[in-house]
């Protein structure tokens, strides 16, 4: 929480607490949308990704062109009426492509960084309170993660897994799900690596301490007591995995480990589009430049979550 | 005196210090060492010393907060070090905290209700949601605050006001044993004595026990029936409140009294300089705690033979080789 100003707490304190109005009836959630709403950019980011996630779901019914009809008598087009975004190196619409990769995109990002963030979180936690060799046990595990070579293991288990999984759920889901767990599983790390040194620092402090002496259990403590005060950086780290989620997808697809080459999301499309960047800029400016607007707009509301929840911030 | 509420029998705690390459114990900080001390029941022991010298550490140790390394705990006739479990959360409803840092004390993402409210939750103390909301204004109230400070988060609070906070948090489980860990010594002195009569209030009203832990010698007198002076980890002097400020025994206690300061402008003052600083406690002095700075000493004996504490007069122990 660097950076951040809280409110002063000395007399103008008091003359808030009795100039108060009686008893609001504000429960905390309610009050946290309250902040949130006075946090500009965090709305500005809402309501565009709100945009974002709203044109990739209804979008392909209403620009109907078929993402991969190939017509060469429009190869590498810019921007026209018939092909808003231009056409790729086969003339297909990059419209089309765009909006129906957005929804593998966008949802592999979120799930992606869920899987982090709850995984991340639950690790550090216990290794935060659990004694000694539990916690070293579960250290070693975390820089044995970080010290693995990613791509090589990567490559090991979606070809153990991909077969058998796509058997159960299909084709695309099991991709989606294979690809959402191997990004996840290797990003939780500094997640949890931040969530413990945030235990050891904050179970040391007096409300802790405090909570201790009134008899609260190991969970209670943590779960009402340090988790909150933890949750800020988290928050932070979590919106910046949605946009190395987006990319490290479209790295899998480049090695063909993600999507089959015919499914497109922004991320193939942005690879696909830097060879061309010379001749046809339009390719890789629209893919990555909605990467940019959708990670940008997460990041926002991740910024004011966090003002929003904190109390002591002064919004 | 009768059964005392509390008896502190021989407490020793040692922190270990890790170092070294696979953070082996190297050493140890002797911060308590074969402490005892009794408190009746509706009276108040002021603890007092320099920072460092063990004293938070024991009102700690009283309510298991921190593992005594040696030592018995009695309270109520109950052995506080032997309990386990369900015992120890019984404990919790008699034996309290209330802690220096008001700022640090609350929980900045929990609003003053649910703060103060948490231990009705944990001990079951509420049986609907009316009796809760009721018990915690009257809590407030108790303190001096009000109910409409029930939805407020604690930094819209005044460091005075978030100590009451933490007094009605103590106070919801109607505890027999406070311990106040310097209370106000985090606070503007003119807060210092509103806080410093709330706690005497409560006590009368509530009929509560104190250990009152300080730096502040003038504070403790005040609220004090007995004061116990600590050095490096051992009692040195122990009397009642006006025979210790009257007839001071201890060179150290003489010491801190001279540091108090008087407001009258034409009292003479002698003051006590003491030479040096507390030594480290990883390595106490042999003998007497306290040679290494005293104004008095006798060299050998107090370097090579530990005093023990011995009663002058009525009540009025001291350990010293010269003054006992």
């Amino acid at each position: 929480m660097a950076g951040s100003t809280h409110a002063s707490v000395t007399a103008d304190g008091i003359a808030a607490v009795t100039a108060a109005p009686s008893v609001r009836p504000v429960t905390p959630g309610f009050e946290a949308w309250r902040r949130f709403r006075r946090h500009r950019l965090a709305v500005a980011g809402a309501v565009v990704l709100a945009l974002m996630v709203l044109t990739v779901a209804i979008g392909p019914t209403i620009w109907r062109v078929p993402i991969n009809a190939i017509d060469f008598s429009a190869q590498v087009a810019g921007p026209s009426l018939a092909h808003p975004l231009g056409t790729d190196s086969l003339g297909q619409d990059l419209l089309a492509r765009m909006l129906y990769g957005g929804r593998i995109s966008i949802a592999v990002g979120l799930v992606a960084m869920a899987v982090a963030v709850i995984f991340g979180t639950l690790i550090g936690a216990v290794a935060g309170v659990a004694p000694g060799p539990v916690d070293a046990g579960l250290m070693w595990l975390t820089d044995l993660f970080l010290s693995l070579p990613q791509l090589p293991f990567l490559l090991l288990i979606i070809y153990l897994f991909r077969h058998s999984l796509t058997a159960i759920v299909g084709e695309q889901l099991g991709i989606f799900i294979l690809i959402c767990i191997v990004i996840g599983g290797f990003q939780w790390m500094p997640v949890a690596r931040l969530v413990r040194a945030q235990i050891l620092s904050l179970r040391e402090k007096e409300f802790v301490e405090a909570a201790r002496a009134l008899g609260a259990s190991t969970s209670r403590q943590v779960v009402r007591h340090i988790l909150p005060n933890a949750l800020g950086p988290v928050i932070v780290a979590g919106t910046i995995y949605v946009a190395q989620a987006i990319i490290a997808e479209s790295t899998l697809d480049f090695l063909g480990l993600g999507f089959p080459p015919d499914v497109p999301t922004w991320g193939r499309i942005l690879y696909d589009g830097q060879n061309y960047l010379d001749i046809a800029p339009h390719w890789a400016l629209f893919s990555g430049g909605a990467i940019f607007v959708t990670v940008l707009a997460i990041n926002f509301v991740g910024d004011g979550l966090r003002d929003a929840l904190d109390p002591r911030k002064v919004i | 005196m009768s059964e005392p509420l509390l008896s502190v029998r021989d407490l020793v705690k040692d922190f270990p210090v890790k170092g070294g390459l696979f953070g082996r114990e190297i050493d140890q900080v002797h911060a308590i060492d074969h402490v005892s001390f009794d408190i009746g029941a509706g009276q108040t022991l002021g603890l007092v010393g320099e920072s460092g010298c063990g004293k938070s550490s024991t009102g700690r140790c009283i309510l298991r907060l921190i593992e005594p390394t040696a030592g018995e705990i009695w309270f109520a006739g109950r052995n506080v070090t032997a309990m386990l479990g369900d015992e120890l959360l019984a404990l919790r409803r008699d034996m309290q905290i209330i802690f220096q840092d008001p700022y640090a004390s609350l929980n900045p993402r929990m609003t003053v209700g649910s703060i103060i409210g948490e231990a009705l939750i944990i001990h079951r103390l509420a049986r609907d949601r009316r009796e809760f909301t009721d018990r915690i204004v009257e809590l407030l109230e108790t303190v001096g605050l009000g109910p409409d400070h029930m939805l407020r988060y604690p930094h819209e609070f005044s460091g005075g006001q978030r100590q009451r906070i933490g007094i009605a948090r103590a106070l919801a489980v109607s505890p027999k044993l406070i311990v106040c860990d310097e209370p106000v010594s985090a606070l503007d002195v003119s807060i210092q004595a509103q806080v410093i009569n709330l706690l005497e209030d409560l006590q009368d009203r509530l009929g509560l026990t104190y250990l009152f832990i300080a730096h502040d010698l003038a504070v403790v007198q005040h609220i004090s029936t007995r004061v116990a002076v600590m050095y490096l980890g051992r009692i040195v002097e122990t009397a009642s409140s006006a025979e210790l400020y009257a007839r001071p025994l201890h060179p150290y206690t003489e010491a801190l009294l001279s540091a108090v300061p008087n407001p009258s402008p034409r009292a003479k003052r002698h003051r006590l300089h003491l030479e040096g600083d507390v030594p480290n406690p990883i390595r106490p002095p042999s003998g007497c705690h306290f040679h290494t700075r005293c104004p008095i000493r006798q060299l050998p004996l107090c370097s090579t033979e530990k005093p023990v504490l011995k009663e002058t007069s009525d009540g009025h122990w001291v350990a010293c080789h010269l003054r006992g």
